[in-house]
Formats: structure tokens, sequence, C-alpha cells
């Protein structure tokens, strides 16, 4: 059984939900870890859940990864663990400097709550091994702050390292540069992703394509 | 007993040149909208804060306040 830290800081609102997926539906080892904590070492993988960290104070993300939490989250990283920032997380994990570029307001300055069509890009990380390549899957997206953005010359070797995870398909819904929805850190262990595969993990949800992530997580 | 000079500062935060700035192009739009004929427009932060070395103004602002990537900053 793996043993699955799910982070809490102040404004995180999908930490519940995460939890309960981890637990419930995949029936792993869950333990929620609040912000202050810098002791990792009991855990095999962390998720970064989505919501508002401190209120999205700063930027969204900024005020979060200067806690003790996100200091022991570089260091166990760094040990090949597993990391999943998803949405406010993967906001987190940007401002940490653990995954490449920056999520700025959308292009239309608008919170999209949406269904999307993703297309799956690399699937040697730790949470897509399950997935097949260029798959399509459906997730939701709701954020304001989802637009990606990296200089040119970072988007060029984000691009040929092959850490773009996750493609919107089709309409591109907050001007993301390339399209880009999730990326990866070079060694594939940190992921970070807009959509919420935890919201799309049950029939009675309306599908199961978030499934797909976490047992690419526990395979 | 040594009493540190604090000083208070404003740090000005601007989003990066050549990075699309949708709260600045929607004032923009409403301006000209009003009749104004207006090029450009930027929207921005300021941050008022204390410090007791222009050093360790420098290192708040750089290591905590800005995102480099993204944001370039000036103090006044």
């Amino acid at each position: 059984m793996m043993k699955i830290g799910i982070c809490v800081f102040p404004g995180s609102n999908c930490d519940y939900d995460t939890y309960y997926i981890v637990k419930d539906i995949l029936q792993e080892d869950a333990e929620l870890i609040d912000y202050t904590v810098r002791d990792l070492e009991r855990f095999d993988a962390v998720i970064l859940p989505g919501g508002f960290s401190f209120g999205d104070y700063l930027r969204p993300g900024a005020l979060a990864s200067k806690t003790p939490l996100a200091e022991a989250i570089v260091n166990f990283a760094a040990k090949g663990r597993y990391v999943l920032g998803i949405c406010n997380g993967f906001q987190i994990l940007t401002e940490l400097k653990l995954l490449p570029g920056a999520l700025l307001p959308n292009e239309n300055d608008r919170f999209i709550c949406k269904r999307v069509n993703i297309s799956v890009e690399n699937i040697s990380t730790a949470f897509t091994k399950e997935l097949e390549e260029k798959e399509t899957i459906v997730l939701p997206i709701a954020h304001h702050d989802g637009r990606f953005y990296a200089p040119e010359d970072v988007l060029e070797e984000i691009e040929k390292n092959n850490q773009v995870v996750f493609r919107y398909e089709g309409e591109n819904p907050n001007g993301s540069l390339n399209s880009i929805a999730g990326v990866c850190n070079k060694t594939g262990n940190v992921v970070g992703m807009m959509p919420h595969p935890e919201r799309i993990s049950e029939d009675i949800l309306g599908g199961l394509d978030g499934l797909k992530i976490w047992h690419s997580l526990i395979a | 007993m040594i009493y540190n000079k604090i000083m208070k500062k404003r740090v000005i935060i601007m989003p990066k040149e050549g990075i699309l700035d949708p709260q600045g192009r929607a004032l923009k739009d409403v301006l000209n909208e009003a009749g104004f004929d207006i090029k450009d427009v930027r929207i921005g932060k300021i941050v008022e804060i204390e410090a007791d070395s222009l050093e360790n103004l420098q290192k708040m602002v750089e290591d905590y306040i800005i995102n480099p990537l993204i944001e370039d900053y000036e103090v006044l």
C-alpha cells in the first residue's frame, strides 16, 4: 500500500476531495499534511490540491511556496519521490521552481469552469504511465490563473525535453503558450496540471478519466 | 542600545514587458470606448514595506515578493 500525503494550506479547498479519492476510491493509505510540517519521510507521494492557498494573495501559489511544507517538498522531490500539483498545486510548484514556467491570469481575465479535451503528451511520468500517448481524455478545469507562460528559451527547452505532459485539444481555453495544460520536471517524478482529475474519478460525477491518473500513481 | 534605522519604501511591481496583462487591456478598452485614445494600459501593484537596509529590502523583494519570470520591480 502506498502512503500518499495531501498538502493542506490555508485556503486549499480540493484537499478533502483528493483525500477521498485516495482513501476511499483507490483504497491507499491517505493522510492530510499541514503546511507547517517539515518531515515527509514516511510518504511515497504527496499531492498539492486545488484551491486558493493564502487567498491567492500576491500571486496564486506565491505565499504557499514559502512555507515549511513547500521547502520539505523540494527535498522530497530531489529524492525522486512523486509530487503532483493540481490547479493551485501546479501554481505552487511553479512558484517553488520545481516546475518551469508560470501561470498567468486567463487571457479573457475570467474564471473558467468547464470540461475540456486534454491530449496526453508524455506517458513516461509517474502520473501518466497508465495512459496512451496522444490519448484524449476529458477533464474539468476551474481556474482564473491558468495561462501557462514561459520565456521563449525556457519554452523551447520544455518542448525539447518532452516535459509537456498535457495539452488542451481543440480550443485553448485560457491562452496558454503551446496549449500547455500540464508539465513535468526533467526526471518526470514531479507533475503539475491545471485540470482536476479528482473531480472526474467516479461514474456518479459523470466520468472516470481522472482515475487513469490515479491508477498510474499506484501502478 | 543599538537603534536600527528602519526605512519605509514603496516597491512598484509590474508585469514584464511583452506579457499580456488582461486587466490593463480591459481598462484600455473602457477608456477608448469613452473617447480617449489610449494605446496601452498596464496594471501592477505597490508594496509598502519596512526594511533595516537596502540589502535586506532587495532580498525580500527578489526572493519573496516578485516572480522574476513574469514581473519587474522598482524601489521608490
